[in-house]
């Protein structure tokens, strides 16, 4: 039986979501459903001075108006903690409609509730709203002179500052110097399943939320918390979940609106996010401008980095991706110092969203590297090569894993990279001038700091069940689990089924970080060899099994089969030995304990990117035409959905470089493009020839399956990647994302 | 969504008297932006007579070679048309170029002539518009209006007109005819459309109940090599940046015939009649094409974001220009 692991199995759910039978939270059918709908301040800033619900509440079909008059209090003021800590994880330190002030443009001001969505909907314009306006700060450039530096960032995981050598002294040494601001419009995720919540009151203390996720647990924890009920009270489900980004991380404000909702109506309510409040209600990658100075010597090697972020936060959180954590051991580096500055602005709290920190971080630097390789003469892989560290330049431990230098080689065989004429404008065919780019990729693996669980069940049939509090939304976890406990049972994978999708399942700290697969990976790859230990010790145990006495470390399965590993023909199967025994069903429930923050490695995951674009030489029109990326990511699952991941964050970076940007509108305090018709991400249209591959590493420290994580580094890179290339197609530099033409005419 | 009510009907009279009778009402037909515009509230009718029975969806030969569309035929159905393809391939290529497969399949050639503007602050029902709500002012003027207009652009208003079909049909001097309580009328498709000046909420001069059944196209030889091109922000589904349609013959080296209309840059489809003016008879060369993009841009008023379409619509014309005329050559 060859191994499931590494295997391009198809999606276990795919069958059911191309037929359309997947149940998403905002198609769950119940008795009694009612239809909610949030209305939204349109000011950024002021002080609800009147609302007059009267006409709404009067309005057909109508059931209850909601504003802070009567939606009730929360029993706690939430504080921002990531969900990947495994606990209550709302996405910013407040809580809407608590009181008539207003902090942002879009922030729900009422809910109106009724039997169907377009009444609802219809009598939400008629609340009649008057404020009192404020001043607001929606730009960077209002607030500048009000920046200062926080303690903490990223809801308090990562420090404000951080700095290691002498950066001054090295900088003023440095044979040569390479200095430059980027800026980064705001982006959204736009995840094609807007967020949704269903809420049902079985009884006062029984609420089950159907809910868009990336984390069912996070989500129960959060709104107990909120409501003041112990988490036995509520039951959270995500059957299926149309991708998130990030923006399905946190736990937003609508499943706890749903909730209050629905106890106000005594019925269901279903709380759907248009596509519109996507862009207001879930977080954002926040507008920000990053500053780099590069120290080195005339052979390029690095003596020092310099890195300081100036970016936009909410009114109540210190919030920033933490762009310059990657760069700061990206490569050999003796001399460092990172700061971020903060100014405080009308907005929600920004969120993560996909390579948090590192889609900006790592084009700085990327940028900046391939400046630097310009100035010194040499070529940009060269560059990298000659800066490679294998030590985490922070911690001076060894990388756990790296195979950097092995992306580099691959990735400039695939492309044909040492092909370059350096010579920026030196390629053209007919209007189009031609250039290639490259750049380093970084991820960090982050590590689930509780305890990973999972429950596995053998049937005397030999099949197998395996369940864990995961959801899935789109990276096919639930196929990659099935594969990882038919490795470790010694099943073909079409005899286990993992369920997933609901805080009852055993805990599973919300899939983000890239470290969704890895926690619950191992937790199923624990539970299922033990599971599978257990066996065999009743087994070897059994004075009626042709297995008795024997060694339990000499025994292993195939195709479920136990037998000796010498001797293959000396065995029973599973399903024989509960026969025998009476036995329906042998379970266990499983816990995996990730290693200690502090280990002995540094850990990270690496890679490298290259595009080739053409610039119409007139008109500015910037095409890319293929991408190459290779990438290092540990233990690969499943070819097939590591190669979407991978390849899906590529095209990510390509929409980062050359379109994504959600604008504002400072007078008004909103963003001006809150549609798929006017916030662009790339179509069909626009993706390259794009060619993925891995690097084979094994990693023993990172988790017992040695999975790094593909979810995020395919982003990293990319738009650093295009920006090079289309500073060698033109011989401009682009100091600004996204790289739309008129920067080009 | 407003409450409304919805009637089907399956003949063009029937069809105008019931919207003749009701100011409340209009007619649907794909319904591809009418739907969105009516579900955010901005456009607001109590009553939606489906059109889409009418017997208006055929395209049909014209005595003298010229060609009718109906008012229903779908815009994927036109695109593909064989006859459309081999004497109008502007025709043709701005509908492929436009939407998506799914829109253009819903789509008709009245209602895309009809659509309405993408402008942000037109469809932000709480922001000034004065398209939407006459007198209010306009918030593009200082506002996020990259994709806004540089020509036909008033105090009022700065939208630009988003269709691409409407630019070739500039280009080709189609006709537009209607049927309304005052009888049938046939509108040359420059006066179809109207610059919005201190009335920026009036965009036809249609009556109410009038209805677009549909567009001639005249015979037009120099159309059978004509050209659409366009230039956006991403390769598909994305409305233009600048768009140009062509149809242009050259002897001995000089312009015979010259047809230019711009799509991205105005408030209506744009038939460049400057541009034409230096073109007419002079020599097919770059300073000629040059010259008439200037002409035809130099009276363009740019609005903050929107400055580079100025140089980018002189530069896509010259393209344009530049590469008809090596066709001609080689032709």
């Amino acid at each position: 039986m060859s191994p499931a692991i590494g295997a391009t199995l198809n999606r276990v759910d795919g069958r059911f979501k191309v037929r359309g039978e997947s149940r998403y939270s905002a198609e769950i059918q119940l008795t009694n459903l009612t239809h909610a709908v949030v209305v939204n301040a349109k000011v950024a800033s002021g002080r609800i001075t009147s609302i007059d619900t009267g006409e709404a509440e009067r309005a057909a079909g109508v059931l209850a108006v909601l504003t802070h008059r009567n939606l009730g209090r929360i029993a706690t003021v939430p504080r921002l903690l990531p969900s990947l800590a495994g606990l209550a994880a709302p996405g910013q330190s407040f809580f809407p409609m608590q009181d008539e002030t207003v902090h942002y443009s879009g922030q729900p001001i009422a809910i109106v509730v009724a039997d169907t969505i377009e009444r609802a909907d219809h009598a939400g314009t008629l609340i009649r709203v008057e404020y009192e306006t404020g001043p607001a700060t929606t730009l960077l450039d209002q607030g500048r002179d009000r920046a200062y530096v926080p303690k903490r960032i990223f809801g308090g995981l990562l420090p404000g500052q951080g700095s290691r050598g002498d950066v001054g002294k090295a900088l003023a040494e440095a044979e040569v110097c390479v200095e430059a601001t980027y800026r980064f419009a705001p982006n959204h995720h736009n995840p094609i399943e807007p967020s949704a919540s269903t809420a049902v009151w079985d009884d006062v203390d029984r609420l089950t939320i159907y809910d868009s996720t990336q984390g069912p647990n996070s989500v129960q924890l959060t709104v107990a918390e909120l409501l003041g009920l112990p988490p036995i009270s509520i039951r959270v489900v995500s059957h299926a979940v149309g991708g998130s980004f990030g923006s399905k991380a946190m736990v937003w404000h609508h499943p706890t609106l749903a909730a209050l909702a629905a106890r106000h109506v005594g019925r269901p309510v279903r709380l759907a996010l248009t596509r519109e409040q996507m862009f207001t209600s879930c977080g954002h990658r926040e507008e920000q401008e990053q500053r780099i100075t590069i120290g080195a010597r005339a052979d390029g090697r690095i003596t020092a980095l310099r890195h300081h972020k100036i970016s936009l936060t909410s009114p109540f959180d210190d919030w920033a991706e933490p762009s310059l954590q990657s760069a700061a051991v990206a490569y050999t580096n003796p001399n460092y110092e990172g700061i971020y500055h903060l100014v405080r602005g009308n907005t929600i709290t920004p969120t993560f969203m996909r390579a948090p920190g590192e889609a900006t971080g790592m084009f700085a630097l990327e940028c900046a590297m391939d400046e630097l390789a310009e100035r010194i003469g040499i070529d940009p892989l060269e560059l990298r090569m000659r800066n490679v560290s294998d030590t985490d330049p922070e911690s001076g431990k060894p990388w756990s894993s790296s195979g950097l230098r092995e992306c580099y080689q691959r990735a400039a065989e695939l492309f044909g990279w040492h092909d370059r004429d350096p010579r920026p404008g030196s390629r053209r065919e007919g209007q189009w001038l031609v250039g290639t780019g490259m750049a380093s990729s970084l991820y960090p693996v982050t590590q689930p700091v509780n305890p990973q669980r999972a429950k596995a069940r053998l049937y005397n049939d030999g099949t197998a069940v395996i369940e864990a509090g995961v959801s899935e939304f789109g990276t096919g976890v639930f196929t990659a689990m099935t594969q990882v406990a038919a490795d470790a049972l010694g099943l073909a994978p079409e005899r286990v089924r993992f369920v997933g999708g609901s805080s009852d399942l055993p805990n599973i700290t919300a899939a983000v970080g890239s470290a969704g697969t890895s926690a619950v990976g191992s937790a199923v790859h624990v539970t299922a060899c033990e599971l599978r230990d257990q066996l065999i010790r009743r087994a070897v145990g059994d004075d009626h099994s042709p297995l008795r006495g024997a060694d339990p470390a000499r025994v292993e399965v195939r195709d479920g089969k136990m037998v000796l590993s010498d001797r293959p023909d000396v065995g029973e199967t599973y399903a024989d030995l509960l026969h025998r025994t009476m036995t329906p069903d042998v379970e266990v429930l499983g816990t995996w304990n990730p290693p200690p923050q502090d280990a002995e490695y540094g850990i990270h995951t690496f890679g490298a990117q290259m595009a080739e674009v053409v610039v119409d030489a007139d008109l500015g029109v910037v095409r890319v035409r293929r991408m190459v990326g290779v990438f290092a990511p540990g233990r690969v699952l499943n070819r097939k959905l590591a190669h979407s991941q991978l390849m899906g964050g590529m095209l990510w970076g390509l929409g980062q470089a050359l379109l994504e940007a959600t604008r504002m509108d400072p007078r008004l305090g909103r963003w001006a493009n809150s549609s798929l018709g006017d916030y662009l991400v790339p179509v069909n249209a626009d993706a390259p020839d794009v060619v993925v591959d891995t690097v084979e590493l094994r990693d023993e420290a990172v988790n017992p399956v040695g999975i790094k994580g593909v979810g995020e580094i395919g982003v990293v890179g990319a738009a650093a990647a295009i920006a090079n290339a289309v500073h060698h197609a033109t011989g401009r530099r682009m100091y600004e994302l996204p790289i739309t033409l008129e920067k080009l005419l | 969504m407003r409450p409304i009510s919805y009637s089907r009907v399956s003949d063009v009279s029937t069809a105008i008297g019931t919207v003749a009778a009701d100011p409340g009402s209009a007619f649907l037909a794909g319904g591809t932006t009418q739907v969105d515009l009516l579900r955010i509230y901005v456009e607001q009718p109590r009553r939606l007579v489906d059109i889409n029975d009418l017997p208006l969806k055929q395209v049909e030969e014209l005595p003298g070679g010229g060609l009718r569309l109906g008012g229903l035929a779908r815009m994927s159905d036109v695109a593909e048309h064989p006859t459309v393809r081999q004497r109008y391939p502007m025709v043709s290529e701005s509908l492929l170029l436009g939407a998506s497969p799914q829109l253009r399949h819903m789509a008709s050639v009245a209602g895309n002539l009809m659509q309405r503007v993408r402008c942000t602050y037109f469809r932000d029902t709480e922001a000034a518009c004065n398209k939407r709500a006459p007198g209010t002012g306009c918030s593009a003027m200082d506002g996020v209006n990259r994709g806004h207009a540089v020509l036909g652009t008033s105090d009022c208003c700065i939208a630009t007109h988003p269709s691409d079909l409407g630019v070739a049909l500039m280009a080709l001097d189609a006709v537009v005819r209607t049927e309304g309580p005052a009888g049938q009328r046939s509108i040359p498709i420059d006066d179809f459309y109207l610059l919005p000046g201190t009335t920026p909420e009036r965009e036809h001069p249609l009556t109410h109940g009038e209805l677009v059944t549909g567009i001639d196209l005249p015979p037009l030889p120099v159309a059978a090599r004509s050209r659409y091109i366009k230039i956006r922000d991403r390769e598909s589904y994305e409305f233009a940046l600048v768009a140009v349609a062509i149809a242009m013959s050259v002897v001995d080296g000089r312009i015979a015939e010259i047809r230019l209309a711009l799509g991205g840059l105005a408030t209506k489809p744009w038939r460049a009649r400057a541009a034409e003016r230096v073109l007419d008879g002079a020599p097919a060369t770059a300073d000629s094409f040059t010259r008439a993009a200037e002409a035809e841009l130099a009276g363009a008023v740019p609005h903050g974001m929107n400055a580079f379409k100025i140089e980018l619509g002189k530069r896509t014309i010259v393209r344009a220009l530049t590469e008809t005329a090596q066709r001609e050559e080689s032709a």
